[in-house]
């Protein structure tokens, strides 16, 4: 018995021995560069690259930017690795050294860390120049990604059904939002807005309407105060106000618990659904639905959040997924050859119907609507988004990036939960307020 | 050769041991000394916190409040009990089709959890299978199955028990012909009822087993997973407690509580166990 009892914790400390030793793993590795070739042919070996846009692999597109590349750089093949759950896993990856070549950074690696698990991509001066975002992607005057496209936020909507409702007009306001659908729903053949809440993911997308209400370029950083995201007069109320009238007034599907995204896009192509709140990266997808339901594309109409600071609408333009180069890679100036040959030359962002990173690159034609209604673009500044993630996690609210808060406002809203808008966002302020240091 | 003797069972063992100790007592400790830090989950960097974690799980009720929804679990299950020992016992007499039977309710367990979510999806979806089948019987149902808040957490375990029963249902009926025929005959010339053979013959028979679904079905409903998050992913107040982990790990990015928070349920599993044991000790079969 004794023996046993020696011979168990003999075994929990070599157990402990060897765990502990990886828990938050070791020691960083030492910044490095991973800067653009200037001779192509000299570039050899295999990239990696990890991507979350399985369905760009699965259907070839991906595979004819690997062979597009391969002209200019013959040396070097590229291979995709496309994964499914793309942030759980990617993040566990991360722990090794093993995260391919050419990856999108994960939303959970902090920014601050970003020299640690990446190679620099160079000078912040001489890039933000050339590219936009990079201000979102920078750590000591050293930029660590580039973002493969980026987008505004708003609202996609049905323009035939929009127009059978009499609205033809982007509505200026909550008000005239919400009176929008209230008169497609008295139509009674569509459900004026989809929340799509089930998924969840796509509730989260409203909140891209920080900083375009107030038209304000500091909103985000201004999360970092020591007060309510949701104090009165703020963009994150207005946007949540709006969500829970929406849902009160009854205008969306009857029974949320069971939305599904992939059938939402045909809905909205053949008129069922009017309108969902989702970026600008929607409109390539529900035009596709609506060729596959034999409908012209051009219904699908895109507009911004219904506001009108000093006169015009205002939309935040926004970077997608940033691609970064791994810090361990072995192939690091091949794999930014590649990064560079996806951000200039391949017409990602064109044939995405999204806004070119490229500073030089003219806006793509969905946007066409935008600029002819004199819609200001800004980008917002990102000095304190470390601080403002940070915050947002340690809150357990998630504000800025999960959904679950919203599921709740939208129950709350639909009688499903008790409690009341104002109730539900004073203490979702006050759990913010908790979390800043 | 007679050392080689010694060495050849360790042999044998050092295959299935390795793979337990490297998949299951490795993570274990791992996951205790993560639940003493702030790890994100994959900074380099770390902190020590000694037991703060489970200090902040113990005085932050909200994130107690949500085994509440395993007590739906707990209730189905001890329904998927008592009908998997009902069809067991039916099903061991001489009936009529029952390897049939035993295939239809055993079936259910074979398919992966994930499919099971996305097929009920469109069970309880509104107009959906279950709606059609009401609308069948002249049953106009305008409830929503899983929008309802009280509804959602019934719908889901039932679910659960749908998935589940054929597992217990096999671990019964394995019981149950384990007991020698001879006592079921001399019960027989006895003259000794169907009831009367289940209460003397079947039910001591089984004790032990039943103990052992019993510790499974309180483990099973304190740590629902995948049903309900595949559904619902916890929306609507369906959170179950390793959802809640789940999502302290991979969305808010604490993977240091969330680890206490796993600690503190193998530690309240082992302690179910444990007093389960204390009242109802594993005696040997008192009929082998």
């Amino acid at each position: 018995m004794h023996k046993r009892a020696l011979l168990l914790a003999a075994t929990a400390a070599a157990l402990l021995a060897i765990t502990s030793a990886c828990t938050g793993g070791g020691s960083a590795p030492a910044e490095q560069d991973a800067l653009s070739p200037t001779d192509p042919s000299k570039v050899t070996g295999e990239v990696t690259v990890l991507t979350h846009r399985t369905d760009l692999v699965q259907d070839g597109t991906m595979k004819k930017y690997a062979d597009e590349f391969k002209k200019t750089y013959p040396n070097v093949t590229i291979k995709y690795d496309a994964i499914t759950d793309y942030e759980g896993e990617v993040k566990i990856r991360m722990n090794t050294e093993n995260y391919g070549d050419v990856l999108m950074i994960p939303a959970a690696i902090q920014r601050n860390d970003y020299p640690k698990f990446f190679a620099s991509l160079g000078g912040a001066a001489d890039l933000s120049a050339k590219y936009r975002f990079t201000s979102n992607t920078t750590v000591n005057d050293k930029v660590y990604g580039l973002a493969g496209f980026g987008g505004v936020n708003g609202f996609i909507y049905n323009k035939e059904v929009w127009a059978a409702a009499g609205v033809t007009k982007w509505p200026t306001s909550s008000e005239e939002f919400l009176a929008a659908l209230a008169a497609i729903k008295a139509k009674g053949a569509s459900v004026p807005f989809y929340t799509n809440y089930k998924d969840g993911w796509p509730l989260s997308q409203l909140g891209g309407a920080l900083g375009a209400i107030s038209c304000d370029p500091k909103a985000r950083d201004k999360l970092a105060a020591k007060e309510s995201p949701w104090k009165a007069g703020s963009d994150l109320r207005a946007i949540d106000t709006l969500l829970f009238n929406i849902v009160k007034n009854q205008l969306i599907e009857s029974d949320p618990a069971t939305t599904n995204w992939e059938d939402s896009k045909g809905l909205l192509a053949t008129g069922k659904i009017a309108t969902m709140g989702l970026g600008s990266w929607s409109i390539v997808q529900m035009q596709d639905a609506a060729k596959k339901a034999g409908k012209d594309p051009s219904i699908i109409g895109y507009m911004p959040f219904p506001a009108l600071p000093g006169g015009k609408p205002c939309a935040v333009l926004g970077p997608d997924y940033a691609y970064a180069v791994n810090i361990h890679s072995k192939v690091k100036p091949a794999a930014r050859a590649f990064i560079d040959f996806m951000t200039d030359k391949s017409g990602f962002a064109e044939s995405n119907q999204s806004v070119a990173v490229l500073k030089s690159a003219p806006m793509p034609a969905a946007l066409k609507p935008f600029s002819e209604a004199g819609v200001q673009l800004i980008e917002l500044t990102q000095e304190k988004a470390g601080e403002v993630d940070k915050i947002d996690k340690l809150s357990e609210i998630g504000a800025l990036s999960t959904h679950d808060y919203r599921q709740k406002l939208v129950d709350i809203a639909r009688g499903a939960a008790p409690g009341d808008l104002n109730g539900y966002l004073d203490e979702l302020g006050k759990k913010w307020v908790a979390a800043v240091p | 050769m007679r050392n080689m003797g010694r060495l050849t069972p360790w042999l044998y063992l050092a295959a299935p041991l390795g793979l337990l100790v490297i998949f299951t007592y490795v993570p274990v400790v791992s996951m205790f000394s993560y639940s003493l830090t702030n790890w994100d989950g994959v900074s380099y960097d770390s902190e020590f916190v000694g037991i703060d974690n489970y200090v902040q799980l113990f005085t932050r009720p909200e994130l107690f409040q949500v085994f509440f929804v395993s007590l739906y679990y707990l209730a189905a299950s001890l329904f998927q009990i008592v009908v998997a020992l009902y069809f067991a016992v039916v099903l061991s007499f001489k009936t009529r089709f029952r390897n049939f039977f035993k295939g239809i309710l055993f079936f259910p367990y074979l398919i992966n959890g994930v499919a099971v979510g996305f097929v009920f999806l469109y069970f309880f979806k509104q107009g959906g299978t279950l709606d059609s089948f009401l609308g069948l019987l002249g049953v106009q149902s305008r409830q929503f199955w899983l929008g309802d808040p009280d509804l959602v957490n019934v719908s889901l375990s039932s679910v659960s028990v749908w998935r589940f029963l054929g597992l217990n249902f096999v671990l019964f009926l394995g019981a149950i012909s384990a007991i020698p025929s001879e006592l079921y005959e001399a019960a027989e010339i006895d003259g000794a009822n169907r009831w009367q053979i289940f209460r003397s013959i079947i039910a001591p028979g089984i004790k032990p087993i039943l103990g052992l679904v019993t510790i499974l079905s309180i483990s099973g409903s304190l740590s629902v997973f995948e049903i309900p998050y595949i559904m619902t992913g916890g929306a609507n107040g369906s959170t179950t407690f390793v959802i809640q982990t789940v999502k302290q790990a991979f969305q808010f990015d604490k993977t240091g509580l969330a680890s206490a928070a796993a600690v503190v349920l193998l530690a309240l599993i082992l302690l179910i166990t444990w007093i389960q044991r204390k009242i109802v000790p594993d005696e040997r079969n008192e009929l082998a």
